[in-house]
């Protein structure tokens, strides 16, 4: 089975190569859009290439949903996410740190929760899955 | 200027790859302006081309039922030029295809000479799509005018083959 270490170790060098990152940039803690500069296409390569790295299937939406909070559904309001968004937040994104982001719950942040260290976690238990 | 930077279609075979020419020629009026005195087909319009080739298979896969707009290029480079006189041959493979998007792997090539390779990833977008009237046409792979080219593919034999 793979260590973290080693799934972290092969996700440095996709980010590398999909963001133009430096390899001393792509920490755990690093946050995809904030840090290392990702677009909205960018996630759609990151997706081909995890799956081609370490032979998984992610289904349209599983590690990048769209729409996570908006105003109009009871997620958010006045662009604070409300305790119905942040469960919504658990249940779509259980790899993301939620309870770090519940203190300052503002929708601007929600790009925030993807993480190099995310990306480690959804891919671990994917594995785990298939093994 | 049509925005059409494939003169034929030679081969598709769906899901798997696809093969178009491309004739440089004289009466192309930027050729004279890259460079003076040595004139060679832009590596842009190369990356076109090859974007065009592959865009059509994509597209093709999902019986042209998205828009496939050129999102990214995560790879390309360029090992030699094409001339006047040179037919260019754009081969794409298809890499990945999903209800999102695709990507394929590309090589232009003159003959035997490597001229250029590339990883390109496409978005599909739906007619539907809200976001649809914010993006310019120019980032469109295809369009039913590009698709007139399956259709000079289709001509005689339907058997064309790339001139040697």
């Amino acid at each position: 089975m793979m260590s973290n270490e080693e799934i972290l170790g092969k996700i440095q060098g996709i980010l590398i190569e999909a963001l133009g990152a430096d390899d001393d940039e792509v920490t755990s803690s690093a946050t995809l859009v904030g840090d290392l500069g990702a677009e909205s296409i960018d996630f759609l390569d990151i997706v081909f290439n995890l799956e081609k790295e370490f032979d998984i299937k992610i289904p349209r939406g599983e590690l990048f949903p769209e729409n996570l909070a908006s105003e109009g559904d009871g997620l958010a309001a006045d662009g604070v996410v409300t305790e119905e968004g942040l469960e919504r937040l658990r249940e779509r994104l259980p790899f993301a740190d939620i309870d770090s982001f519940a203190n300052d719950p503002q929708v601007a942040n929600i790009q925030d929760l993807f993480t190099v260290g995310m990306l480690v976690n959804f891919v671990a238990d994917k594995l785990n899955d298939t093994e | 200027m049509r925005w059409i930077w494939i003169d034929r279609f030679v081969e598709l075979e769906k899901g798997s790859h696809a093969r178009a020419i491309k004739n440089v020629t004289l009466a192309e009026d930027h050729l004279h302006d890259h460079f003076p005195g040595f004139p060679v087909m832009p590596a842009s319009l190369m990356l076109e081309g090859m974007a065009q080739t592959g865009g059509i298979l994509l597209g093709d896969l999902h019986d042209f039922e998205h828009i496939v707009i050129l999102a990214k290029v995560p790879r390309v480079t360029y090992h030699s030029w094409a001339c006047p006189g040179d037919t260019l041959t754009y081969t794409a493979r298809l890499k990945d295809a999903r209800a999102e998007g695709g990507a394929v792997e590309c090589v232009a090539t003159v003959g035997e000479r490597l001229v250029a390779e590339a990883d390109i990833v496409f978005v599909h977008l739906d007619e539907k799509d809200p976001q649809l009237g914010a993006i310019d046409q120019k980032n469109f792979v295809f369009s039913m005018n590009l698709m007139g080219v399956m259709e000079v593919g289709q001509a005689g034999t339907g058997k064309t083959e790339p001139a040697e």
